[in-house]
């Protein structure tokens, strides 16, 4: 899984740690993540709460909410589950009615993953309000959706989405997902706001296959790399 | 029937079922999210699948029946039905709702009509396979056995 590619690059690049990170393999092979005190750059996470990923999911189907919450909850991960955008937002505290709070003490969202087509606000709808958020902007969003329609994708990694998922969902996407967030963290975020539409035109992106290999460039994030090959690996293949 | 042999029958029925196209492979994946701590996972998401498509199922006879058809609101309940059937590996079920959704596209009412007879039939034809299963599997849990995987 490449868990001595995840040793070596601390041993060689030390200065990257932020805080004290303890690392702990979970009966299921997935790599998980315990973060204690200290500050984590781009996130501000505190101690209180964050012995595990908390994973906000947004899905209007009761059936693809059941089987999320299991993905998660395998993956280690805290869930919450809620069948629309409006109460996505409304647990976030960015409603229209009142202005984005952050007095959520123990709810704090790492993590929120969406379908795309729900009645009412649509899963991209829900991406744009959240990076529209000073808040909220810096929670990684991935929207999950059937159809893997190019121009879609497109439009939400634009939007400032993480990442795609083409549905039916499956536990190596959700491993994908959560193990390449928490490279991110680690990396301290270097990557925001960089265009990631500019990558599909490198070519080296296609040829890797390793999940999260150490780099020592911070345009070229190896986390980036997988989901571009993940995703165009969707895209190409005959779903539907 | 003893323990052996109704697992063993088990196993037969399962795999038919994948080789008939009832079930694809996110019905094991699935089956592989369940463990001693989540014993009725399948059967919870089954249900809801249940549920679920009954609803849908209703609500496309209805919607089908109106003097001037609403296709969008056919198509959007196709697009769930899809969607969920997909979710639990109902790859019968998924199939006629792709085509449903062209003849919704075409806003072809006899199209639609024929993929509701067929989804409708579909349904019922899974439905009933999933709860023989899940019976299987219960007399086997009686019996003291376990699930073979």
């Amino acid at each position: 899984m490449g868990e001595p590619c995840l040793l070596h690059f601390f041993l060689s690049f030390p200065e990257k740690i932020p805080g004290i990170i303890l690392l702990e393999m979970a009966v299921n092979g997935a790599v998980t993540w315990l973060r204690r005190a200290g500050e984590m750059d781009g996130y501000g996470l505190s101690a209180s709460d964050t012995e595990e990923v908390h994973v906000l999911a947004v899905d209007d189907s009761h059936v693809d909410r059941k089987v999320i919450e299991r993905l998660l909850k395998i993956t280690s991960c805290k869930v919450t589950a809620v069948d629309s955008g409006r109460r996505a937002l409304q647990f976030l505290g960015l409603d229209d009615e009142k202005e984005a709070s952050n007095g959520l003490d123990g709810l704090k969202v790492d993590l929120i993953i969406t379908d795309y087509c729900m009645p009412g606000m649509t899963g991209y709808e829900l991406l744009k309000k959240v990076k529209e958020s000073s808040v909220f902007r810096e929670i990684p969003v991935v929207i999950m959706s059937s159809e893997n329609v190019i121009t879609r994708i497109d439009r939400c990694l634009e939007e400032g989405a993480e990442d795609f998922i083409v549905k039916p969902v499956k536990l190596s996407d959700v491993k994908r997902i959560i193990d390449c967030m928490m490279t991110d963290l680690r990396e301290g975020g270097e990557r925001r706001g960089i265009n990631k539409r500019k990558l599909r035109d490198d070519s080296e992106d296609r040829s890797s296959t390793a999940p999260c290999s150490p780099t020592t460039t911070t345009v070229d994030s190896p986390t980036r790399r997988l989901k571009m090959t993940s995703f165009e690996e969707h895209v190409f293949s005959n779903k539907n | 029937m003893d323990l052996v042999q109704l697992q063993r029958q088990l196993v037969e029925y399962r795999t038919s079922l994948y080789h008939e196209g009832f079930l694809d492979e996110q019905f094991t994946q699935l089956q592989e999210l369940q463990d001693e701590n989540n014993p009725d996972f399948v059967v919870e998401v089954v249900s809801l699948f249940f549920e679920d498509s009954e609803r849908l199922l209703n609500e496309l006879t209805k919607a089908l029946e109106q003097q001037s058809i609403d296709f969008k609101r056919v198509d959007a309940h196709v697009h769930q039905l899809k969607g969920s059937s997909s979710s639990i590996g109902a790859q019968r079920v998924q199939k006629v709702c792709i085509a449903f959704r062209n003849y919704c596209e075409e806003q072809n009412v006899e199209g639609c009509l024929k993929c509701l007879q067929q989804v409708r039939h579909e349904y019922s034809l899974v439905k009933t396979k999933l709860e023989s299963m899940f019976q299987l599997e219960q007399q086997i849990l009686s019996a003291g056995g376990s699930i073979p995987m």
